[in-house]
């Protein structure tokens, strides 16, 4: 643990790209978005900017949804209802001071999105879309048709919204009270991302290869962070339909329906949906090209209509054919920021788990069993590891081996048989709560995030032994212990040879590479029983011998590792026990030697002799 | 509410379910087979109701236009893919003609067919057929080059399907609503509920579909590959049984039902160029019942969401629509406590 130390105090964690315009290019374009009001600019620019910035803020969590998380919905507009409706009923009918309506209008937005998502967001993806669908749509008509909200003409005379006594009637004073809420989202949203529940969030994703499996690996609930990604989207919705209701100062149910909230969803992809930025740019361009189309087209199709849904649509659907990241990919390259890494913690390390004794019995498979179907792909295999041993799950392929891995660490049911992991049962039990009672594992098909760096992924292993929530994340009280996960996350990879590439995307290495980041990105979980599979493919064999040193320094570690592994000369060379498998049966157990020299172990891999 | 009023909206119900139930099925079908939620569903049942209503007033319809676009943008692109990709003019010629001749077939046809005032079941034919080849043309337009894309990204191009589809329908037909008269003007007194022949027309139509569907898909090689498809996509291309195929006639049998619905539902019903988006969503609603899986769940959520909003209506007609879809918020409930692990695989 003395490496640790060594790490310079300050380092850069990303290379300027070309052209780049960097923090300095943030910082313009929030001069001149600050010193728009005092400028002698028409009054509809600033209604413009107004409403981009409502808009904005609702994109935001829509890209945090979408574009971060790979989930969606078509409801957003109605959160921006409850938001308008809960300070328009309160200030009017009540007499309540705007600010008690925001804190009702979140409260509210709070509980029916809980609901929402608690109902959905165990099921798959496309659940979510169609309960937002119908839910926007059945709001829409509670609104229209509610006696205290004024039916289809809604609520008026809604007040200004007044700080320290100073009333914001004014838009150009208003204005800035609808960016500093859009610009504090950005900066939240942000924050989160850079952290730790923000890595899980950019895990989710299947559109980037990401998923369930993994994160719920490293010991955390995806269902909570669809729920937490869900909740804050419809929070600065919430927000957003509150600051809309006193800028507009009356309210009627139409803004709220399910076309704008297909609106929404259409600035976020045309901004570029993967990005925070873009939910400006996308709210921007969509507010000004609608103003130009709404002029224009009349004039050609003659009569009045929303004939621009028609340009939309053509774009909707060519952004997503030709450009997926939307506008601001076509910028986000000049925009590239240095972040300053994170410096050392100093002595300051994450705890470690106790580690047991050695020859302690770690894990105990009896009797698993697992059908798919009409397929039994593991039947009945027992076996068992201590700490301080490496036994190795060779097999054809199709033996079974990967099965079994899935089986022991959760990522699959069991039909039938028990595993006992550390004393306790853990059939049955899910892989997020085996994960933290000190089994990791890597994958088969890897899985890493492509687009997050390398020392980000190996830090995603940090989950389980952190605790910052979000709101450590947004306020920035959480940066001691992501220090510490980051200095973790070096080491690891530094004791597997990746030091070089920390600020990498992991995407970019090489498929051996990439397995050693798994490698490492487990270790980070200080496991007690390391479950690798095929950790040794894709390496050269200078690599290999690394690996093998490596492993052999965690067998004295106390560690215990379950190999599924083809490269017999690598295996036989570690493994203190072979299990070998075929047809999902176990074909035989014992030490290498006893293994090498069995006969049926040879017609396993080569046939039977013709005798 | 006595006995003749529950039987009377218990009627009601099931005609509006079973026509909720063609839509169901077809979304079902089309997400099956190519992962698209397609939520511009409802759009080719205003297709199908407005160019009937325009040909019962003699009118040449609309949608002989709307075809022509979406064919002149096929051709178009297939020539600049086909341009760029350097196919041989033989083989690019004769793509395009493959693609064109049924569009304008039924085109020429219906140019030839309006000026001679036909009997209206030739007139709901001629509906169908301008309908039905839009499906494939917007598969091949939009979806066909998207097919390894994820289900979100599928959703939101139908986002923008819906768009340009609501667009034109505007363009196209004006801000008018539009009514058909009646295939069926009979109407039956069976224990003091009357009974109107189009709704016995509607049932007996969904039923007739239901079962032609169903034999499509058990017996026919076409309807088996489609399945396999649907199981398994690469394992059928391997075994010679093409994904773009098979949607194409998923989308040819979205169109072609859905405007079936238009037909039926027109005459009782004002249909606006904006009408389809709910009316699709409502069976959306009903394939939600079935986890977007089963035909015969299809089948029963419709007829639920039929009953719903038929009682629903009685007891608060403005609420009506409200209470439609709030039922999705119980469905997915009880879906998620007893069929979430399934969906997980």
């Amino acid at each position: 643990m003395t490496q640790v130390s060594q790490v310079p105090a300050k380092r850069w964690s990303q290379r300027p790209a070309s052209g780049w315009i960097g923090n300095w290019g943030y910082g313009a374009v929030a001069l001149v978005v600050l010193l728009i009001p005092l400028l002698p600019v028409p009054e509809l620019v600033i209604t413009q900017m107004n409403y981009i910035g409502i808009d904005a803020l609702v994109v935001i969590g829509l890209v945090l949804l979408t574009g971060i998380c790979g989930l969606t919905s078509f409801g957003q507009a109605a959160f921006v209802g409850v938001g308008a409706y809960a300070t328009a009923y309160v200030t009017t009918a009540l007499n309540w001071s705007p600010w008690a309506g925001l804190c009702l209008g979140l409260l509210l937005t709070a509980a029916l999105a809980l609901i929402l998502g608690v109902i959905t967001l165990r099921m798959s993806g496309h659940n979510l879309p169609l309960a937002t669908i119908a839910w926007c749509i059945a709001l829409y008509y509670v609104l229209g048709n509610m006696d205290a909200l004024g039916r289809y003409d809604g609520l008026v005379n809604i007040p200004p919204v007044r700080i320290f006594g100073l009333s914001l009637q004014n838009g150009r004073h208003y204005y800035y009270l609808i960016w500093a809420f859009a610009g504090l989202a950005a900066f939240g949203t942000l924050r989160l991302l850079d952290s730790r529940s923000g890595r899980i969030l950019r895990a989710m994703n299947p559109d980037h290869g990401g998923g369930a499996t993994m994160p719920e690996a490293m010991g955390a609930s995806v269902f909570r962070h669809k729920l937490l990604a869900f909740l804050i989207a419809a929070l600065f919705a919430s927000v957003a339909g509150w600051l809309f209701a006193h800028l507009q100062r009356t309210i009627n149910p139409s803004p709220f329906g399910i076309g704008r909230s297909l609106d929404y969803l259409f600035m976020g992809v045309l901004g570029g949906v993967g990005y925070i930025w873009g939910a400006f740019v996308g709210a921007a361009f969509t507010t000004v090209l609608r103003d130009l189309l709404q002029d224009w087209l009349p004039k050609i199709f003659g009569g009045s209509g929303n004939y621009e849904t028609i340009v939309f649509g053509i774009l909707l659907i060519a952004v997503l054919k030709i450009s997926p990241g939307g506008l601001w990919s076509l910028v986000s390259g000049r925009f590239e920021t240095k972040r300053p890494e994170i410096g050392s913690p100093g002595r300051d390390t994450l705890p470690r788990r106790t580690k047991p004794q050695a020859g302690e019995r770690l894990l105990d498979v009896r009797g698993i069993h697992k059908q798919f179907g009409g397929l039994a792909a593991v039947q009945n295999v027992s076996f068992s590891l201590g700490a301080g041993e490496i036994v190795g799950l060779i097999g054809p392929n199709g033996a079974g081996k990967s099965t079994t891995f899935n089986l022991i660490s959760g990522a699959l049911r069991l039909s039938e048989g028990e595993v006992v992991f550390s004393g306790k049962r853990v059939d049955g039990v899910p892989s997020r709560s085996i994960a933290r009672l000190g089994l990791s594992r890597t994958f088969q098909h890897v899985k890493l995030v492509p687009e997050m760096s390398v020392i980000e992924n190996v830090a995603l292993g940090c989950y389980q032994r952190t605790d910052s929530g979000p709101l450590a994340a947004i306020f920035r009280t959480d940066r001691r212990e992501e220090r510490k996960a980051l200095a973790e996350a070096e080491w690891q990879l530094s004791r597997i040879g990746l030091k070089d590439v920390l600020f990498e995307k992991a995407g970019n290495l090489s498929l051996g590479a990439q397995r050693l980041v798994e490698i490492a990105r487990a270790l980070a979980t200080d496991p007690v029983l390391l479950l690798l599979d095929e950790p040794a493919a894709g390496l050269r064999h200078g690599e290999k011998a690394a690996l093998a040193k490596v492993l052999s320094q965690l067998r004295q570690e106390r560690l215990g590792l379950l190999l599924v592994e083809h490269d017999m000369n690598f295996v036989m060379g570690l493994a203190d026990r072979i299990v070998v498998m075929e047809f999902g049966r176990k074909l035989i157990e014992g030490t290498p030697a006893v293994v090498q020299a069995s006969p049926d172990v040879r017609a396993a891999y080569l046939g039977l002799e013709a005798s | 509410m006595d006995f003749t009023v529950a039987s009377m909206l218990a009627f009601e119900g099931i005609a509006n379910g079973a026509l909720y139930a063609l839509l169901a099925m077809t979304i079902v079908l089309v997400f099956a087979v190519t992962r698209v939620l397609f939520i511009a569903q409802g759009e080719f049942v205003v297709f199908g109701a407005m160019s009937l209503a325009q040909l019962s007033l003699d009118k040449l319809p609309s949608t002989v236009w709307l075809l022509g676009v979406l064919l002149a943008a096929a051709i178009l692109q297939e020539l600049f893919v086909g341009i760029r990709g350097r196919k041989p003019n033989r083989d690019l010629a004769l793509s395009i003609s493959r693609l064109a001749i049924v569009p304008l077939i039924v085109i020429g046809v219906t140019g030839v067919l309006v000026p001679l005032h036909p009997p209206v079941g030739v007139k709901a034919l001629l509906s169908l057929a301008l309908v039905a080849p839009m499906g494939p043309l917007l598969y091949r337009l939009v979806y066909r080059s998207l097919a390894t894309a994820s289900v979100l990204t599928l959703l939101i191009v139908s986002v923008g399907v819906h768009f340009v589809l609501v667009g034109l329908g505007l363009v196209l037909f004006g801000p008018e609503g539009y009514r058909t008269p009646a295939f069926l003007e009979t109407s039956w007194d069976i224990a003091g509920v009357p009974v109107s022949g189009q709704a016995v027309l509607v049932i007996g139509m969904t039923v007739a579909l239901v079962g032609g569907l169903y034999s499509l898909f058990t017996f026919t090689f076409r309807g088996m590959a489609l399945r396999a498809v649907a199981v398994n996509e690469l394992g059928a291309r391997i075994v010679g049984l093409s994904a773009e195929r098979a949607g194409e006639i998923c989308f040819t049998l979205a169109a072609a039902i859905g405007a079936l619905s238009g037909l039926l539902i027109a005459s009782s019903t004002t249909i606006y160029y904006d009408t389809g988006f709910l009316i699709g969503l409502k069976g959306f609603v009903a394939a939600v019942f079935a986890g977007l899986a089963s035909f015969p769940g299809a089948l029963g959520g419709a007829i639920a969401v039929g009953l719903i909003e038929s009682f629903g209506s009685f007891w608060s007609s403005a609420f009506k629509d409200s209470i439609v879809f709030a039922a999705v918020i119980p469905i997915l409930l009880w879906r998620s406590v007893f069929f979430s692990v399934a969906e997980e695989h």
